[in-house]
């Protein structure tokens, strides 16, 4: 039996989408057997984002409205075996799927796939209660920002109301340099702000913008910062106890003297 | 400039301290919003902590969070009808 784990964050644009998609594609990368579930309906992006968009035939509510069988809706990614997705509809509205239907759904899909990933839509409206209802644990996403963490605090604490303990924070879009300078936030700020566990945290990179254009998650490339983040993130999610990487990639003159006489 | 030099001089108003400052007093009131039943729930116990000293207008008590500048506080008003005997036996 799986696991079903959403990806919240309250406030849009912060990186679900892109947490799902690579959080995914890392599991299928160590041997698992996975599905996302797109339940931004309205706003299909999982698709684009993993490159399968030339794909879809059926969709999220043509399962759970008996147009197609399950099987028939869910797509098999092109490079990895053990990646699936289950993308929205792009034409209905976030009240096309009941709660009680995506309990259904994600009791179904656990039966068969070993981790089920859950992108929520942005808000506290239906569109996420819908997101929520088949969960057994939860993710919420957020930025080092004012607006970005309040509404995390909003989402923890209706997450908890329904019963979803312990979430577990991603911090996105970490910027070492601004933080370095007191313009940023730090992970511990936001840490003692939300008292929750930290799952991880993903630097600022241009590398997900280039990932996302081409369709192929960062997660798999090795070169990148922001990759490995995502890989210590999957390995968080197995169980496995990974350090925080150190992010600070200025190797400049001043920051090596310093590191060479002690100072760091 | 003046951001520099109190910057350099350690004092704590970088951007990001006033970042979590805010953060923290908009927190106290949402936080306080998620339940209102936390708010009624407080009445209800303070209204039987003060009752074994006084007897209160449980109908007309009030209680807020109310935020100036830079902190949030509590504030109740508590009409008194009746102030109870000392009764030191
Ligand atoms: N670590 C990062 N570095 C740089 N760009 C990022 C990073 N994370 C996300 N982005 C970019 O931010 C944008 C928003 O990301 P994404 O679509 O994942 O957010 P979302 O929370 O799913 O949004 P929505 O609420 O609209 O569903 C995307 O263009 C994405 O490429
Ligand atoms: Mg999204």
């Amino acid at each position: 039996m799986g696991e079903v784990i959403v990806v919240t964050s309250g406030k849009g644009g912060v990186g679900k989408t892109t947490t799902t998609a690579n959080i995914g594609t890392g599991l299928a990368a160590l041997g698992h057997k996975v599905v996302l579930v797109d339940a931004d309906i309205g706003l299909r992006n999982l698709d684009v984002v993993l490159g399968l968009e030339n794909r879809i035939v059926y969709d999220i509510v043509d399962a759970t409205s008996g147009n197609c069988r399950l099987r028939q809706a869910i797509i098999r990614d092109k490079h990895l075996e053990g990646l699936h997705l289950l993308p929205a509809a792009q034409t209905k509205d976030k009240t096309a799927v009941s709660t009680d239907q995506m309990e259904e759904l994600c009791d179904e899909l656990k039966r068969e796939f070993e981790y089920v990933l859950v992108d929520c839509p942005a808000g506290i409206e239906q569109g996420f209660k819908n997101a929520i209802a088949g969960a057994d644990k939860s993710i919420v996403v957020t930025t080092p920002e004012v607006s970005a963490v309040r509404d995390a605090d909003r989402i923890i604490g209706l997450l908890e109301a329904a019963e979803l303990r312990d979430p577990k924070l991603v911090i996105n879009r970490l910027r070492v340099r601004m933080v370095k300078a007191g313009d940023m936030m730090s992970i511990d700020d936001m840490l003692d702000i939300l008292a929750i566990d930290l799952l991880g945290v993903v630097p600022e990179d241009d590398q997900v913008v280039i990932s996302t254009n081409k369709g192929e998650p960062v997660v798999v490339d090795e070169k990148s910062l922001s990759g490995q983040a995502y890989r210590n993130i999957v390995k968080r999610i197995k169980g496995e106890d990974v350090p925080l990487m150190d992010m600070d990639n200025d190797s400049g003159l001043i920051t090596t003297l310093r590191r060479l006489i002690g100072l760091k | 400039m003046i951001e520099f030099l109190s910057r350099v001089f350690g004092k704590d108003n970088t951007s990001k301290d006033v970042a979590k400052e805010r953060l923290r007093l908009v927190l106290v009131h949402d936080r306080a919003n998620v339940s209102p039943q936390m708010l009624h729930s407080l009445k209800a116990d303070m209204i039987k902590v003060i009752s074994k000293y006084m007897e209160i207008d449980e109908e007309a008590l009030e209680v807020n969070l109310n935020s100036e500048d830079s902190q949030v506080a509590l504030v109740a008003n508590i009409p008194i009808k009746k102030m109870k005997r000392a009764s030191n036996d």
